[in-house]
């Protein structure tokens, strides 16, 4: 017998029932996609990082900064190829709720030390040249329309005075987990007005960002580091990158594991969608079940029956929902305000997620109906008829 | 004609056990975590709102949207004590306290990783008058001129070595613990309170303190405050705001993260809920046909066979939201501590349930019930009384 037809068919039966079940669980596998989707937001600091730098920050927290004479001692560590560094400036660009990170970076050096980000020589050149210059990312670039040659303006928060910026280079990322919304300036412009403002907060770094040139030594090279400055006033904490990212997302570990949690609640409620369908179907047929074993088909041949019909819905649903996923995702990127999340991409890993999901409900409601159709005798499914 | 008796629909959902439990365990979880995303963000709120008195009013640099990157210069501090404005204890003093704040990392309990704790340099005595909500809950508080802190109760939970007699290191220095602190479910609990000048020192702020937080004379004075300070060519860098609102800004983002995020997530899958409900419902008609069809011949009229199962669906939503909502008052047993992203250090709320969020909860599950019992009611109360009967 022709069981993918049978299956096929069936699902026509009650086409409005299962119509609905499809898109019930397409909609709900939808919000489980943008959910992961969310997480794994949180999570592109850390696959951005490069498992050849280290960060170097002030030990007692990202607060404090240290003096800039640290980039000496540290880049004479074995080990250690490079060692750049930058200082959060933020401010306000527009208004409060612009959030992308404007840093203050040591123009020298820094984007050496990120070649994710691609400027082409003559940015680079430009970049270096000219004291008051800014790099943005193409994301922000696209956001706020700017383009080479424009000025923006920002008010300092965290360091007083209004500042004024021209952008002479727009980077764009080099891989899906580049952050493109970003903007660098000069630390030098940044330092010259500390000099004359506030000198007692002049010459100090926010953190360091060091290269080395074996990924495997690292563990050696952040104790060299640290080791240098303890018991100074200003003692380091280095750490690689990817720990670096790793612990800002362990202090929201609530927030991802209620995510988390809420997952888990959406796939029960897609199981307990598919699951009353099945649970229905399977009681409407019984008498079917009865004629297919009277014909001699085996019980097997109802298990996969029935486990067929749950799949054939609930692939469906998932198609649905990660069709509706991928055009929502890019909405609702569009609605986050800039900075909230650099990368906001469905990764394979949802897609996997997705599927398994899909998959794990399968056996769920499978379970019911395949019990039931296994419990009745065919005398039982006979007699219905009447 | 009568309507339909109620207890016709409530047996009818009970006919058919599974289905009826599955449909509700459904909406049961939709409410649920709907219920639990108002409660986090009323939580949150409440910390905050409950940080701070309208009367205390805090000032800080311009421009600077917190404490963390502000800067009040130490002279600045005895001008405004000579404010009228600022209201008096019993023995004449100004109700102020200057006060430092900074972030400093120390080891979770949960993991191995290190959370931001916000410390808070403050007037030794005076705080305790402008705060009188914050309260030691056990062992004493600091002495004014050494290293020691008190801690507060959220943190201390969370966060290792923390206990009585413990040290922490910071500052280019060894801090005891001699206290911990209440602060009646503020935002206070998530921090470490020690003496200004002690701080001050080790963090070698040089004589700029974060910001200034007075009592005002009359809680009707703040309007005046910020008058005095615009005409005051000495004090136009500083910008007054009152506790609350200060506070409530500092979480506005959490907030909204919360509230956006949390309930347009649950919205999604709710409809998930809905079409279930919907699925049942449609069932419940299409098995009742010949039901449908001897009712309307007893002379109930269509829309008392609408009512009906539109009730039935309500019933069902209703009893699943309450049971949702339930559960979620459960949640008021646990805290929740995460990352305040405006002051970039850890904050500790808990979830809880007030009577608007029971009410937007049944509200919720009703519409729920609505939206998926509308379609299959009128499908019922459409039924043609012949083809009924003879169907079948």
């Amino acid at each position: 017998m022709n069981l993918p037809k049978l299956v096929f068919r069936n699902i026509f039966r009650h086409s409005l029932r299962s119509a609905l079940t499809i898109l019930g669980i397409g909609v709900t596998i939808t919000a489980f996609g943008l959910l992961r989707t969310l997480v794994g937001a949180w999570n592109t600091g850390v696959e951005a990082s490069s498992d050849n730098r280290l960060i170097t920050r002030n030990a007692v927290s990202f607060v404090f900064p240290m003096p800039l004479a640290y980039q000496n001692q540290i880049s004479s560590i074995d080990g250690v190829e490079q060692v750049t560094f930058a200082n959060w400036f933020m401010g306000v660009y527009v208004d409060e709720n612009q959030f992308f990170p404007r840093l203050a970076v040591d123009a020298n050096t820094f984007l050496e030390t990120f070649p994710e980000y691609l400027l082409t020589r003559e940015e680079l050149e430009t970049f270096k040249r000219e004291r008051n210059s800014c790099i943005i990312g193409s994301v922000i670039a696209e956001r706020y329309d700017l383009q080479r040659g424009d000025i923006m303006q920002v008010t300092g928060n965290i360091y007083p005075g209004t500042y004024e910026f021209v952008v002479r280079g727009i980077y764009r990322p080099r891989d899906q987990t580049t952050d493109a919304s970003q903007m660098f300036f000069q630390w030098d412009y940044l330092n010259e007005r500390l000099i004359q403002d506030s000198p007692g907060r002049a010459n100090e770094v926010g953190w360091y960002i060091v290269t080395i040139a074996e990924p495997s030594q690292s563990a050696g090279v952040s104790e060299a580091i640290d080791a240098i400055f303890l018991n100074s006033r200003a003692e380091t904490k280095t750490e690689t990158e990817a720990s670096f990212q790793q612990s800002f997302i362990s202090m929201s570990g609530a927030i991802i594991q209620a995510i988390n949690v809420i997952s888990i609640i959406i796939i029960g409620i897609i199981g307990l969608v598919l699951s009353n369908t099945m649970a229905m179907t399977a009681r409407e047929r019984n008498q079917e079940y009865a004629v297919l074993k009277t014909l001699g088909f085996k019980s097997n041949f109802i298990t996969r029956l029935i486990v067929s019909e749950t799949l054939l819905i609930s692939v469906l649903g998932g198609i649905l929902g990660l069709a509706i996923t991928f055009p929502l995702t890019d909405a609702v990127q569009e609605y986050i305000p800039a900075g909230w999340f650099p990368v906001f991409e469905i990764t394979p890993l949802t897609i996997g997620l997705s599927a398994l999901a899909v998959a794990a409900v399968t056996i769920f409601a499978s379970f019911y109906p395949i019990l039931y159709a296994k419990s009745q005798s065919i005398v039982d499914g006979l007699r219905q008829i009447s | 004609m009568k309507n339909i008796p109620l207890s016709y629909s409530i047996r009818n959902l009970f006919a058919r056990k599974l289905t009826f439990f599955l449909t509700l365990t459904g909406i049961t979880l939709v409410v649920f975590v709907f219920c639990a995303v108002l409660m986090l963000a009323y939580g949150l709120q409440k910390t905050m709102v409950d940080t701070g008195r309208a009367d205390n009013i805090i000032l800080y640099r311009k421009g600077s949207d917190s404490e963390l990157s502000s800067g009040v210069d130490r002279n600045l501090v005895n001008i405004i004590a000579t404010l009228p404005q600022v209201g008096r204890s019993a023995s004449g003093q100004p109700i102020q306290s200057p006060e430092v704040l900074t972030v400093i990392n120390l080891d979770m309990k949960s993991n191995s990783s290190m959370g931001n704790i916000s410390v808070r340099g403050v007037t030794p005595g005076m705080v305790f008058t402008l705060r009188p909500d914050v309260t030691i809950a056990d062992g004493r508080s600091f002495n004014p001129g050494s290293r020691e802190i008190i801690i507060g109760s959220a943190i201390q939970k969370r966060f290792q070595n923390t206990n009585i007699g413990q040290t922490i290191k910071f500052g280019g220095d060894e801090w005891t613990i001699v206290g911990i602190f209440d602060g009646d479910g503020s935002a206070y609990e998530s921090e470490l309170w020690g003496d200004v000048d002690q701080l001050m020192q080790a963090f070698n702020r040089q004589g700029a303190f974060s910001s200034v937080t007075v009592r005002l004379a009359e809680l009707s004075q703040l309007p005046s405050l910020q008058e005095t300070l615009e005409s005051d060519n000495r004090l136009l860098t500083l910008k007054a705001e009152s506790e609350p609102e200060y506070y409530r800004r500092q979480s506005r983002y959490l907030n909204i993260f919360i509230r956006v995020m949390g309930l347009s997530i649950t919205l999604i899958f709710s409809i998930g809920a809905v079409i279930g409900a919907m699925i049942t419902m449609y069932a419940a008609v299409s098995n009742r046909t010949k039901e449908i069809g001897v009712l309307r011949a007893l002379g109930f009229k269509r829309r008392n066979v609408l009512a009906s199962f539109l009730f039935e669906s309500i019933f069902l939503s209703l009893l699943g939201g309450s049971l949702g909502i339930l559960l979620a008052s459960l949640l008021q047993f646990l805290t929740f501590s995460t990352i305040n992203f405006g002051t970039f250090s850890d904050i500790t709320f808990g979830y809880i349930l007030n009577r608007e969020i029971i009410l937007y909860g049944l509200l919720f599950s009703i519409t729920m019930g609505l939206a998926g019992g509308f379609l299959p009611a009128v499908q019922a109360s459409r039924q043609n009384i012949v083809s009924t009967m003879r169907g079948g």
